[in-house]
């Protein structure tokens, strides 16, 4: 009964997944636009870690849509993005940005199924 | 017994700093309330002016309300303190509210003084004081054209770069003979204002406005006293502050004869359990215009209600660093020359526009002042030996002469500083300070920063304090690296020889040879450079596309929305009528900004990521290449036509020029590289501008190197005379070549030169005598590089995996329609759109 409930819900939570396109298609370290419930959002795919990450596409310092297209860091443990405009450097995971803590991106939760890249609003 | 009450009147950055010293101070809990009679809570007025570039009043606050309310601070806006009543110990304010209070601080601050001047209340006439001053002075730079500030001062000279930002034609109005007559001597004043004018202010002296009546041209016409006249739309008044000690004055405190609070050390008015702080504050006969000194008496005045009386106000130093409308200006202790038998040393260099004067005392021994325009990298040192009382060295002169010949800097080494030497004077953080906080553990500029708060107000000694962190750390012998950056423990020339030796082809491989983490923005680009230069792989292959800054990435430079500059390469500037037709019919098509540019081609803007394909495959089907404006790579070889067409050319400079062009063209190094070809000594290409310059002369070329524009322009030295084609070709090779070898990333061949020991001597000796036996190494590389030339857009439009990058969504066809443009002299312009993070879609129709 109990696991029937849990594939129930599991299902139901699976809806909310979008699938964006195949793993392939990103390129290893840099990132790619996609467009999601009228939003543009930036993913990345770290080839060191296996991780993928999804932010805002908009850079609210320079104030256009290019942040898919900045260059990957770390720093510490840190990943993040800097962006192509005026190179401030946004924590992957939080949004956070690191050089002006004010500004904050949007996350979407991301993962990879089957192959599949996957995005949702975050929880 | 009960909690002590303080009830602190004004919430400007003084007021604040007192109430943030008793919120931080554990040992004590009072209970405090603070009126403010503006509609926020305190922000940070010296940086006002950044609101036009863009902060807003969010990010200039200091503090916010929740800050206050979990730290139990009760405040109250926009209600004014009327009445201080010393009997019942209580405040009384405008809309009637009583306050009682223990103690009673008074940061009422100070307001801007408005000259009687008749006609001075007009709707566009303003001050420069508050956020809401700044709104105002908005609203009336929409409608204007001219802008007039009243004063030449410090503040002055802020709110003319307030009127340049709003796009008006601005003029400062000043009394007195000279710009910041106060903080500059006459020398220092008349350069100040040379800077001023070359950009495009104008500034008017000794003229006194006798009224402001209705304009002819403008809204309003000033009238001065010697019977000129000026227009204008928009006036500020920046004519210096007052103490706003009204309120103290009618509650009966002591009052100095021009104003001001009166105060002693402890910042103790003359009743007791008033307190006065900031610019309403008196002492001595002084009112301190500055914040680090209110910041001080706000310290004291803390200390003193808490019992203790160790501390005391003992005046401030007045000395000043800023930047004024883009100019470097500094002014230490007393400049006016009222020290008696005191002696001065002037540098002034009216090429360079640097004005230097430093006092020193009648022995020589000590400094009395110093004014710095233009330069002001002296200031730290100077303002230590001041403040501290130290000898001057032996010959003082070198504090202010600039740096010659072996680029070792002649400023005051940090060590000779005494541990109490003042480094940050906004958060009163000493050497003392610091070096116990890199005992501690810090170890970088951020440590250093979030531990000592040094560096984070005003940052004008961010220089200083990174000098007494690296020295204290090479005392405790640490290294003090010259890495690129946290991931490699090497400089760029040790990673470019890591690349050469190992033969290493990819970022991965090196990172996993001798980096770690995962690499930035710093050490991607700079390792893809070296590759680049070394291997001259296409830089969209999958390993290096990571790499790269956008620029590289998608072959064009991004600009400010996030589109892309289209550059077909132009060699030397010769270009076929078809051949412009076929660029002017591709730029009609696709709406394009077309501009000519400096270096003898056209820049096409505007395209978006998923036009930049099509076009080029339009060019390159034309006969184009990519001009590589957005790598760093030979850019342009700019040449006159010389002996093919002009009378005086002596060479065929022209013909030279494209073979040049041709031969470098997609090279990467350090830096962009740019080249003049000139037909005869008349110079017409301008090459000793560029980093490789060749004139012609009767017995052939003369070769210069090392020069640039831009931000600092420099001539280019002469390397060789009289050189043939092939022996021009030779040494370009190689002083190429060495160049991207050794140089440091980013550094420009000037640079590189200056810094290279030995000079250009020591070049010529590795270049024409092979000193070093590395000439033909080098030559082989070039000649590597030359056969691996590939025009990355054909290659790229070539190949169906790297054009899958040249579309703007990964799961779409759709374009990025959040791209606004205005039409301006019959050319299309982008627009920021203020609600662009909420986007819509089209499709494009198939």
């Amino acid at each position: 009964m109990t696991t029937q409930l849990t594939k129930q819900l599991d299902k139901q939570l699976d809806k909310q997944w979008t699938t964006i396109c195949q793993l392939d298609d990103l390129t290893p370290n840099a990132g790619t636009c996609a467009q999601f419930k009228n939003q543009q959002v930036a993913i990345f795919m770290c080839s060191h870690t296996e991780q993928v990450y999804a932010v805002s596409n908009f850079d609210p310092i320079g104030e256009a849509h290019v942040l898919s297209r900045g260059l990957m860091g770390s720093t510490e443990d840190i990943s993040y993005v800097a962006s192509p405009l005026y190179k401030q450097r946004f924590n992957l995971a939080t949004g956070e940005c690191l050089d002006a803590p004010e500004h904050v991106l949007k996350t979407f939760d991301i993962r990879v199924e089957k192959s599949q890249i996957q995005l949702k609003e975050a929880s | 017994m009960s909690k002590q009450r303080i009830v602190v009147v004004g919430n400007g950055m003084v007021g604040h700093k007192f109430i943030d010293s008793i919120i931080n101070d554990e040992s004590v809990d009072y209970e405090v309330i603070t009126f403010s009679e503006e509609s926020r809570l305190a922000y940070d007025r010296v940086q006002l002016s950044y609101f036009f570039s863009g902060k807003s009043a969010a990010d200039l606050a200091l503090t916010d309300e929740s800050y206050y309310q979990e730290n139990g601070i009760n405040f109250v806006l926009n209600d004014k303190v009327v009445e201080l009543d010393f009997v019942n110990k209580q405040v009384i304010t405008a809309s009637g509210r009583i306050e009682a209070y223990d103690k009673l601080v008074l940061a009422t601050g100070s307001f801007p003084f408005v000259p009687p001047i008749p006609g001075n209340d007009q709707e566009h006439c303003h001050v420069y004081r508050t956020i809401d001053d700044l709104e105002a002075i908005t609203e009336s730079g929409e409608s204007s054209k001219v802008g007039v500030v009243i004063g030449g001062g410090l503040l002055g000279l802020e709110a003319g770069n307030a009127l340049v930002n709003l796009g008006l034609d601005t003029h400062i109005v000043e009394f007195a003979p000279r710009l910041m007559a106060v903080q500059l001597d006459e020398g220092g004043g008349a350069l100040l204002r040379r800077k001023i004018e070359d950009l495009g202010v104008k500034v008017h002296t000794e003229k006194a406005t006798s009224e402001i009546v209705a304009g002819e041209f403008c809204r309003y016409r000033m009238n001065f006293a010697d019977g000129s006249f000026l227009e204008t739309d928009t006036i500020i008044f920046s004519a210096g502050i007052r103490p706003q000690d009204e309120l103290a004055r009618s509650s009966g405190l002591t009052i100095g004869d021009r104003g001001g609070i009166v105060i002693d050390n402890h910042c103790q008015t003359s009743v007791e359990d008033v307190y006065a702080i900031g610019e309403c504050a008196l002492w001595d006969n002084f009112i301190f215009g500055l914040v680090a000194p209110g910041y001080q008496m706000a310290k004291v005045a803390a200390a003193h209600i808490k019992g203790d009386t160790s501390l005391a106000f003992t005046g401030a130093d007045m000395s000043t660093k800023l930047k004024l409308l883009g100019v470097d200006v500094a002014s230490i202790g007393e400049v006016h020359g009222q020290t008696p038998g005191a002696q001065s040393y002037t540098y002034n260099d009216e090429i360079e526009q640097v004005y230097k004067r430093l006092t020193v005392s009648a022995d020589g021994k000590k400094v009395i002042g110093a004014v710095l325009v233009g330069d002001v990298d002296a200031y730290g040192s100077l303002l230590q030996l001041k403040l501290n009382d130290m000898d001057l060295p032996e010959n003082p002169s070198v504090l202010i002469l600039p740096n010659v010949g072996d680029g070792q800097a002649t400023g005051l080494g940090v060590d000779a500083l005494p541990d109490t030497a003042a480094i940050c004077s906004c958060f009163d953080v000493t050497k003392g300070d610091i070096k116990e906080a890199v005992a501690a553990g810090c170890t970088s500029m951020s440590a250093l920063k979030d531990s000592t708060k040094a560096a984070t107000g005003c940052g004008g000694c961010s220089a200083l304090a990174k000098q007494v962190l690296d020295s204290e750390l090479a005392n405790l012998g640490f290294e003090v690296k010259n890495d690129i950056c946290e991931h490699f423990a090497y400089s760029r020339q040790q990673l470019a020889d890591i690349i050469r030796v190992k033969k290493i082809k990819t970022f991965s491989a090196l990172l996993s040879e001798c980096g770690s983490g995962l690499g930035c923005e710093i050490c991607k680009p700079a390792v893809a450079n070296i590759l680049a230069s070394y291997w001259n792989d296409h830089v969209l292959e999958e390993a290096h596309v990571g790499l790269q800054d956008t620029n590289d990435n998608y072959l064009g430079n991004m600009q400010k929305d996030g589109t892309y500059s289209v550059v077909p390469r132009i060699p030397g500037g010769e270009i076929t009528p078809d051949g412009l037709i076929v660029i002017g019919q591709i730029a009609k098509e696709f709406d394009l900004y077309t501009k000519i540019t400096g270096g003898a081609r056209v820049d096409l803007f505007g395209a978006q990521l998923h036009e930049l394909p099509i076009i080029w495959k339009k060019l390159v089907d034309a006969g184009f290449e990519t001009g590589h404006a957005y790598g760093k790579s030979l850019r342009t070889v700019k040449s006159c036509v010389g002996s093919t067409w002009c009378r005086y050319g002596v060479k065929n400079s022209i013909g030279f020029a494209i073979d040049i062009e041709n031969r470098y063209k997609g090279l990467r190094s350090p830096h962009k590289v740019k080249f003049g070809v000139s037909g005869c000594t008349r110079e017409c290409a301008e090459a000793q501008g560029k980093d490789f310059g060749l004139i012609a002369t009767d017995n052939g070329w003369n070769l210069f190197f090392g020069g640039n524009g831009g931000m600092r322009p420099r001539h280019g030295d002469l390397f060789a005379s009289d050189l043939t084609d092939e022996l021009v070709q030779t040494y370009v090779d190689r002083i190429y070549m060495f160049y991207i070898r050794t140089a440091d990333r980013l550094q420009r061949t000037s640079v590189w030169l200056e810094n290279l020991e030995g000079g250009i001597e020591y070049l010529r000796e590795v270049i024409i005598d092979d000193k070093l036996n590395i000439a033909a190494e080098l030559e082989s590389e070039m000649a590597e590089n030359i056969k691996n030339y590939q025009c990355e857009w054909k290659t790229t439009i070539e190949d169906p995996e790297k054009m899958k990058r040249f579309k703007h969504y990964i799961n779409s066809e759709a374009k990025d329609n959040s791209l606004q443009f205005k039409t301006e002299r019959a050319q299309r312009f982008p627009i920021k759109n203020a609600a662009s993070n909420k986007i819509g879609f089209v499709e494009i129709a198939e």
